[in-house]
């Protein structure tokens, strides 16, 4: 077992892992941060898509002792402490980007990262963009249209709570 | 997927080490391949030696005389958003930007790329046809050098790549023609001018990534689409799946230099 300590969610973790432990797995059954999804477990839907130190990745394809001293964001992080939706969340809630949500995490992710490396991003480079992140309800519609929603008023905002403190062990 | 011992070295040199005292140990660079191996129990290392410790030391692009020089744990997403490498090779940025996805690009690494040599990846084609040379902890191995077999390189057990250095071109172009679901070359074909002298790479065709000698003789002569319409790929090599048999390869390595000339700049 190794001992790794992280921040989540703004929330410094310890925690005992054996090596092979993915950082989904630590997220999920470790810390109940069900938000991140498994879709495909073969780095391809993008469900399990989170922020590690600020750029996006799948944490299916990345081990939870490699995200030890790093900072993690998942979809339950991004709102505000009151409460409020995210920008992006706000945009998928009013242009209708989501069916089934399940692919809808990593796709809220996903977009707040294109937001933050192009504030208006045309059609193309938002479906381009999300081709790590597979809708299978083919919603693709809405979500590109949530983006360009989300772009074209006030633009991604900051993420979540991530002035917190509080320490927990998992 | 094994349970594995892990290591955090800080230096090459401790990377190297503890590599070499490990039985079964392999190097974690972006972990993009080899994770999914791992889940899958296609290798089972004993040791997992991370190289997220040299990443001050081994992630940079810089320029030295006609040279691109990339660190190898320098990440797809930082290739593909370089200015320097968009002046320098345009068609390199535009290659890294097609690997994967999005988040692919922001945790893979060139030298994981390239040490992997998965037969369907990208940067190969690169190598091959930007006359590489990649950079190890012991010595410099040359581009046509480098790449034996699928999965196989000339790297010795325990090297690791340190840098890879691409030569400038006069022009270059690059394109795929990619499996819809990861994005992996079905065919990827990457043309390279230098003076009098072109280099063609082939990427995703066969098990391992190649040079076309007759495309490079004739867009030698004359770099332009039209030289290569009577010029037979041999299928005989090529990969033959259910996806993609090798006559329709054959044909798409065609279709895909012509492409690769025309976007050449």
């Amino acid at each position: 077992m190794t001992s790794i300590t992280l921040r989540v969610n703004g929330k410094q973790v310890t925690a005992s892992v054996e090596p092979r432990l993915l950082l989904v797995e630590l997220l999920r059954e470790n810390l109940h941060l069900t938000g991140t999804h498994v879709g495909c477990d073969t780095s391809q839907c993008g469900a399990c898509t989170v922020f590690v130190d600020g750029a996006s990745m799948k944490s299916c394809t990345m081990l939870a002792v490699e995200a030890d001293g790093r900072e993690v964001t998942t979809i339950e992080g991004i709102a505000a402490k009151d409460g409020t939706l995210h920008p992006m969340q706000a945009a998928f809630k009013e242009c209708h980007g989501l069916q089934c949500g399940f692919c809808t995490p990593g796709m809220v992710i996903s977009s707040i990262d294109l937001l933050k490396r192009k504030k208006d991003p045309s059609e193309h480079e938002i479906r381009e963009w999300l081709e790590g992140n597979i809708c299978r309800c083919t919603g693709y519609h809405g979500i590109v249209k949530a983006v360009q929603h989300c772009a074209k008023n006030g633009g991604a905002g900051a993420v979540g709570d991530a002035t917190k403190k509080e320490s927990t062990n998992a | 997927m094994e349970n594995f011992v892990f290591h955090t070295p800080k230096t090459v040199a401790d990377a190297v080490s503890t590599r070499k005292g490990t039985s079964g140990g392999k190097f974690l660079a972006g972990g993009q391949s080899l994770i999914p191996v791992l889940k899958l129990d296609l290798a089972q290392p004993t040791d997992l030696v991370s190289l997220a410790g040299l990443k001050k030391e081994l992630s940079y692009i810089k320029v030295e005389g006609d040279e691109l020089v990339i660190g190898a744990l320098t990440t797809h997403a930082d290739v593909a958003g370089s200015d320097v490498v968009k002046k320098i090779i345009p068609s390199l940025a535009v290659l890294a930007s097609g690997i994967g996805d999005a988040q692919v690009r922001n945790r893979g690494t060139i030298g994981g790329s390239v040490a992997h040599a998965d037969p369907a990846a990208d940067y190969p084609a690169a190598i091959l046809a930007l006359d590489a040379t990649i950079k190890t902890d012991r010595r410099t191995i040359k581009a046509d050098d480098f790449f034996k077999a699928m999965f196989e390189t000339a790297l010795e057990d325990g090297e690791l790549i340190t840098e890879v250095r691409f030569k400038k071109p006069e022009k270059a172009g690059y394109l795929k023609f990619n499996n819809p679901a990861s994005k992996y070359a079905i065919v990827g074909v990457y043309v390279a001018k230098y003076g009098p002298n072109v280099r063609v790479g082939v990427t995703g065709a066969a098990t391992v990534a190649f040079r076309l000698p007759d495309f490079e003789a004739a867009l030698a002569k004359s770099f332009d689409p039209k030289v290569l319409d009577g010029i037979k790929v041999s299928e005989e090599d090529l990969v033959n799946e259910r996806d993609a048999k090798a006559d329709y390869r054959a044909q798409m390595v065609t279709v895909f230099a012509k492409r690769a000339v025309e976007a050449a700049h």
